[in-house]
């Protein structure tokens, strides 16, 4: 298994360096020039110009930008923005944001989830199990943009209930109705592998054997439905992960929070290279972790599942 | 989009090899049209695509005559859906931003199958070299946080139009049905009928269109069914972001983006909004159906 983690662990070193390069190479491939476009009408000098590009090293050919910024990010140095701010800086500021929505979001998330997709597949077509079923499509009918908006205007404006946008009343305050949701949007996809996945469990041959041995239904189901049944819930959650930035986008820019991802939207369209390869090789790195351990869990909840 | 396509992926793949053409295509459609769910659903999809096709079926306003006098006019009898910033009738534009997102799903839709549907075929049945190739590419582009590579793509052209944003759909959207295509050739790939077609000298192309086709594609299938819904979504995502459709294009997520500015005037948000609703909800309940009839075991 350490052998396995290992060799995973490695595997990421080069597809790191491609998806870093193939980023960085389809920033630099966007049309405009950063360094004018922050003057806006009033052009710079020239002279000014050109110190800029030389520090940014942007008359270099792509590679050796590229080689540049890998190896400042290797010492720990993320550069500085074309208007002149630190990059290392600026993400410590807008982390916590996209934390602490994401985090809030994927908890209502995972309880919505397991317990009405444990309890709906435990008790298959019951009430529970249909009016899921229902909830579920339509959740999932419901495009994120419109819900946002919905909940924006209804929750915040008419009801304010909570504040429209802005993250200054801090947490949980500024990042309920955002994170919920999120977390609701989200739910039904879990809910449903999860409800599929203990239905399909409950039927095995096991379950009817420890049924007919005597067992007490709530054992069935903790001591062997739910440890056999979590394997397929476990990956859709792996690779729901990675899509909560993809949502934070536009959750942040509906909402007005600063983080990660408005900033990550910013920063493509002033083409700063930098902070973009630098996010994505950050959200890769977790992906690709994310991922190694949700294999690894696979071996500990399931003895037939070997890494070799 | 990618929250369906995972749930879509997780359950489809539990779909038991069906031929597209066998007998039972027949029964499943007679047991799809005794369903409510599914008549009202593609009913819908069928009134969004004559609208798509031939809005003038639907109004005889052009939508791009304006009065600014008008401008943000509240729903009336004569126009139900009242009148947009510009001041022209917003029925009709609602009306005319039905083709877009259409195109967008049906493109996405038929191009994205084809090529997951290609891909997993050849990376499922050719292990090695051609394998690898598609598999480690998949892996590549699954890394990529999606609506930002989406985001990054987009940027680099200077007019967008719909083929541009389905372009970029199917190019970051394929690994999934690939990854699904291919797992389920690799389960029939070792069939005994398979076997024996190999046995007595059939060449790889006849194997893969007589045998491997029809057994493998249906999870694919349900699964693309339900992603259409999930890029009619995207597009209004991308254009709210600004980096979608562009003016004067008509279409909902350019209405939606450009209501969020107006708060106070509730039927510009509306009306779009719940247009978009709908056709999202009609594509997920027809692929839902569909998915539940051609999976035995889901069966009640």
């Amino acid at each position: 298994m350490l052998r396995f983690a290992l060799r995973r662990l490695l595997i990421m070193i080069p597809i790191a360096v491609i998806v870093t390069f193939l980023v960085y190479a389809m920033v630099f491939a966007l049309p405009g020039d950063p360094i004018r476009a922050l003057s806006g009408q009033k052009p710079l000098a020239e002279s000014v110009i050109a110190a800029k590009r030389a520090y940014y090293h942007l008359n270099d050919p792509l590679f050796v930008q590229y080689l540049h910024f890998m190896g400042n990010l290797l010492k720990g140095d993320l550069g500085q923005t074309f208007d002149g701010q630190d990059i290392g800086e600026q993400l410590a500021l807008r982390w916590p944001v996209t934390l602490q929505l994401g985090l809030t979001a994927l908890a209502i998330q995972l309880v919505l989830g397991l317990v009405s997709g444990v309890y709906a597949g435990w008790r298959r077509d019951g009430l529970v199990d249909r009016a899921l079923l229902g909830a579920t499509l339509g959740v999932l009918a419901v495009p994120g943009l419109v819900a946002m908006f919905f909940a924006q205007s209804f929750f915040a404006v008419e009801l304010s209930w909570f504040p429209v946008s802005g993250a200054t009343d801090g947490w949980p305050g500024s990042y309920l109705l955002p994170a919920t949701v999120l977390g609701v949007l989200g739910f039904a996809g879990l809910a449903r592998v999860t409800r599929t996945s203990i239905a399909e469990v409950a039927s095995a041959d096991f379950v009817r054997t420890a049924r007919a041995k005597g067992l007490a239904p709530n054992r069935i189901l903790w001591g062997h439905v739910l440890r056999n049944a979590m394997l397929p819930v476990i990956t859709y959650i792996g690779l729901d992960l990675a899509g909560i930035l993809g949502g934070a986008i536009i959750t942040e820019g509906i909402y007005n929070l600063n983080g990660i991802g408005q900033f990550m939207f910013r920063s493509i369209a002033m083409k700063e290279g930098g902070v973009v390869v630098t996010l994505s090789t950050v959200l890769l790195l977790g992906y690709m972790l994310v991922n190694l351990v949700v294999d690894l869990l696979y071996g500990l909840l399931d003895p037939r599942v070997r890494h070799v | 989009m990618s929250d369906t396509a995972l749930a879509t992926a997780a359950t489809a793949a539990e779909l038991e090899p069906v031929g597209e053409d066998s007998p039972r295509g027949a029964a499943v459609l007679r047991e799809l049209l005794r369903k409510p769910r599914f008549v009202l659903s593609a009913l819908a999809i069928l009134v969004i695509a004559l609208m798509a096709a031939f809005p003038r079926l639907f109004t005889a306003t052009d939508p791009t005559v304006c009065d600014l006098k008008l401008s943000k006019g509240a729903p009336s009898a004569a126009h139900w859906f009242g009148y947009d910033i510009q001041g022209c009738d917003y029925y009709a534009n609602v009306i005319y931003g039905a083709r877009p997102s259409v195109l967008v799903s049906v493109s996405v839709c038929v191009v994205g199958f084809a090529v997951a549907c290609v891909l997993g075929m050849l990376a499922g049945y050719f292990p090695g070299f051609v394998d690898s190739l598609v598999s480690r590419t998949a892996d590549v582009l699954f890394a990529l946080p999606g609506l930002v590579a989406m985001i990054v793509i987009l940027q680099a052209f200077s007019s967008r139009s719909v083929w541009t944003i389905a372009f970029v759909i199917v190019l970051l959207g394929w690994p999934a049905g690939m990854r699904l295509m291919r797992s389920t050739v690799l389960s029939v790939r070792t069939r005994e009928y398979v076997l024996a077609s190999r046995a007595l000298g059939a060449g790889a192309q006849h194997i893969l269109r007589v045998h491997i086709l029809p057994n493998s594609v249906a999870p694919l299938l349900a699964m693309t069914t339900l992603t259409v819904g999930a890029a009619v979504g995207t597009e209004a995502a991308l254009t709210f972001l600004g980096i979608g459709l562009q003016p004067p294009t008509i279409s909902w997520g350019l209405q939606i983006a450009i209501a969020a500015s107006y708060r106070d005037d509730v039927h510009l948000f509306l009306f779009p909004a719940l247009l978009l609703t709908i056709t999202v909800m009609a594509f997920m309940i027809t692929g839902d159906t569909v998915r539940d009839a051609l999976d035995p075991k889901l069966k009640r």
